[in-house]
């Protein structure tokens, strides 16, 4: 028994976030506020994702859900089983393989598709807030283009720490107009936003913010000239797979201090061993 | 170059109940470049006024001020402050009775001020400075000092270097060696004798009948007939 | 440059707060080059009079114009406020008479000071940091405490960053609201030295609210006599301070205590 409308929300909240997402589409980078819902999870946990996820979802989609790159962790499978429960979609471990992902601080090392969508889970959604806590005031910076305050957030990390210390949520400019956050993904993300040929939409619950990305839109990370933006490396390739360049987790395996390196992307590294 | 035509100026001392101070009744002066004139009255005659007055640093309530400014006239009573700013500037020099001192800028800088504001880039200013201080004997250790500590004759030196530095058309003093010594005063015969071979126009309260005697071209006294004698 | 249109030109500017006057018909001209100091006592309408030339204040009746650095004049009171904004940012300055309102507390020295470069598009880390370490040494600051925040300096070095700070973009017209107010004596004049030097050397115009005297006698070149929202007395500052005319501006130079 489902009494429960399909994807939980009712058709009039998915008709009033879809015009919220199209509005995003229309002005990439832009934060278009909407009437965020309560959902059967704390703010927090991903409401915001969740929303986007259910207003764009149909019984023909192939849902993913991922939570750090992990398909298996809790988070994932609570948000992927409530789709489930709520739509019947198939869902689905393989990044080729789905039309939708949900993710929660990481993009798939697989590279996307045209006509895949992400959804992203954004926990902050103002870049400027760092600063400027007034929503007034940011509002206007965006709006005029006043944007010389992200670059002293960079100076003073390059006075502090001798280089841009942020490594996730790293601030970006999109389309040359408007400053975004791209969720908490680490920063060695940050290029695969570029261009990318999927559609990239950003949900924050608490906060009640939509942005997206549309496809093949540019997305720069910012910098400075003599400190221009880079990577993370490790000198370790995947202890399961042998991947080189790509995202890893640093796994403690015994009391003595052993470590292993493995991918992050659980799907990425399974198909690599060939599962 | 400077012409005085009718001028009135009468103080009104409002916090005072309102009484009130005729100090120039009518005063009508012409002066030439090259020449010299010394104003003779007694003090407080209004000596100080009219120069002051011609400054446009008091404002008479009657008469014209008439000033050969960048190839025209200007009346200093009736002028605009921008163009008074740009008199001053240029054309007119003042040395008043006592050195304005603030307390913290260095001698060569009080001194080289006025060519700065004329245009002159520093390092000529600063050499034609040092070259006038030493003239006037002002000890080169004391340069780099603020004049508050001098004594009243290094003082007064240090505003006539200030007021000489810069070779304007017209030149106001105001008893230019009144705390000066008997060398000192000298100099500063020396000094006015070259400008007025320049062919500055100048006028100047001089209580010292020698210097007087030395070089003026002309004497006035404001309140005998008004007139240029 | 031009030598016909003044830089700022006001006519007639008139704010009512209510009933209240503000400031009531207010006229004036300043010059590239200028300072004009605007004296008055508490409530004579001279910081109400600053507000409506910067613009951040609505006047109820009056025109402000200002002449930007192509020649081309604009209406301040009509201007969008975008455009507002980047004047204020970039050809305008602002000092506050309290440093923390001008300043952001919880960035570096060197940020605040870099922090209009960075606005106008300047992307080269070591360039603007030397852009603000020179500043810093221009306005007398120890060059040593770029990387401090300005909460560890005192009241007078937060004053001389805000002066570094607003100043970093070369503006051409500065208004400032009593620059050294709340500041001891000493440090008062030390700053007043700066300012002087600064105008010099850069060519400021400036505006400057003030209620002390000899921050006027040191700084402006010309005066405006505030009392009860009107300009009582105008002129160069000189003869304003040693050939007062009207009764209050007599009142009010007589009042000077002299040490």
């Amino acid at each position: 028994m489902n009494a429960y409308n399909f994807a939980f929300l009712d058709e009039q909240t998915k008709r009033m976030i879809r015009r919220a997402i199209l509005k995003a589409v229309a002005i990439p980078g832009y934060q278009v506020p909407f009437g965020s819902r309560e959902m059967p999870l704390s703010y927090g946990w991903g409401t915001g994702g969740v929303q986007v996820t259910a207003s764009v979802i149909g019984p023909d989609d192939v849902l993913k859900v991922i939570d750090q790159g992990a398909d298996d962790t809790t988070n994932a499978v609570s948000i992927r089983r409530f789709f489930e429960r709520t739509t019947g979609v198939r869902t689905t471990t393989r990044t080729d393989a789905a039309s939708l992902i949900q993710t929660r601080h990481r993009i798939p090392e697989t590279p996307l598709a045209a006509g895949q969508i992400v959804v992203f889970q954004v926990p902050i959604p103002e870049p400027l807030r760092w600063l400027e806590p007034r929503e007034t005031e940011t509002r206007k910076m965006h709006a005029l283009e006043e944007y010389g305050v992200m670059h002293v957030r960079l100076y003073e990390d390059i006075t502090r720490h001798g280089h841009v210390e942020t490594a996730y949520d790293y601030p970006v400019l999109v389309n040359g107009r408007y400053i975004m956050r791209p969720s908490p993904i680490p920063k060695f993300d940050n290029p695969k936003l570029d261009r990318n040929p999927a559609l990239l939409l950003f949900g924050a619950g608490r906060e009640k913010r939509i942005y997206a990305v549309p496809p093949f839109t540019s997305v720069r990370s910012l910098d400075f000239e003599d400190h221009p933006f880079t990577i993370e490396h490790w000198d370790q390739t995947c202890a399961l797979c042998g991947a080189a360049d790509v995202f890893m987790d640093e796994i403690v395996v015994d009391d003595k201090g052993g470590r292993m390196f493995v991918c992050s992307d659980t799907d990425f590294c399974e198909r690599r061993r060939g599962r | 170059m400077l012409l005085v035509e009718g001028l009135h100026k009468t103080f009104t001392l409002h916090t005072q109940g309102g009484i009130q101070l005729p100090v120039l009744r009518g005063v009508d002066l012409a002066v030439y470049p090259g020449e010299c004139v010394a104003l003779t009255d007694p003090s407080g005659s209004g000596k100080s006024t009219l120069l002051r007055a011609i400054y446009a640093n008091y404002r008479p309530q009657r008469g014209r001020i008439l000033v050969s400014h960048a190839g025209g006239k200007v009346d200093m009573v009736e002028a605009g402050p921008r163009d008074l700013l740009a008199v001053r500037r240029l054309t007119i020099g003042y040395v008043s009775q006592f050195l304005r001192v603030i307390p913290r800028v260095p001698t060569l800088d009080v001194v080289i001020e006025p060519l700065r504001a004329f245009g002159v880039a520093r390092d000529e200013a600063l050499e034609r400075g040092r070259a006038l201080l030493a003239r006037l004997r002002i000890p080169e250790r004391l340069w780099s000092l603020s004049p508050v500590t001098f004594s009243g004759g290094e003082q007064q030196r240090v505003n006539l270097a200030r007021g000489f530095v810069a070779d304007f058309p017209i030149l106001l003093l105001d008893e230019p060696t009144a705390s000066l010594d008997v060398a000192s005063r000298a100099l500063v015969v020396e000094l006015i004798r070259d400008a007025l071979a320049r062919r500055t126009a100048i006028v100047g309260a001089f209580h010292d009948a020698e210097v007087r005697e030395a070089l003026a071209t002309r004497t006035v006294t404001l309140h005998g007939a008004g007139a240029a004698a | 440059m031009d030598a016909d249109r003044p830089l700022l030109r006001a006519r007639g500017v008139t704010r009512y707060y209510g009933a209240r006057v503000g400031c009531r018909d207010v006229g004036l001209d300043l010059w590239p080059g200028e300072v004009l100091g605007i004296v008055g006592e508490s409530g004579s309408g001279k910081t109400t009079l600053l507000g409506c030339l910067s613009g951040r204040l609505e006047p109820s009746a009056g025109t402000v114009e200002f002449t930007g650095r192509d020649g081309t004049v604009v209406d301040v009171l009509r201007m969008p406020e975008p455009a507002l904004r980047k004047l204020a940012r970039t050809d305008w300055g602002i000092v506050h008479q309290n440093p923390r309102d001008g300043l952001r507390l919880g960035v570096s020295a060197g940020a605040n000071v870099g922090e209009r470069l960075m606005a106008l598009g300047a992307r080269h880390y070591g360039r603007i940091r030397a852009t603000a370490f020179d500043w810093l040494g221009r306005v007398e600051i120890d060059r040593e405490r770029i990387d401090d925040w300005p909460e560890t300096f005192s009241s007078g070095m937060q004053q001389r960053l805000q002066i570094a700070r607003t100043l970093v973009t070369e503006p051409r017209l500065v208004f400032m609201d009593e620059p050294t107010g709340g500041l001891d004596v000493s440090v008062q004049a030390r700053l007043l030295d700066l300012l002087r030097r600064l105008v010099t050397d850069l060519g400021l115009s400036a505006v400057i609210v003030t209620h002390d005297l000899a921050v006027t006698r040191l700084l402006a070149h010309r005066l405006l006599v505030m009392r009860g929202g009107e300009v009582v007395e105008s002129g160069l500052t000189d003869q304003v301070l040693d050939d007062p005319q009207h009764p209050y501006t007599q009142l009010l130079v007589s009042s000077v205590l002299q040490p």
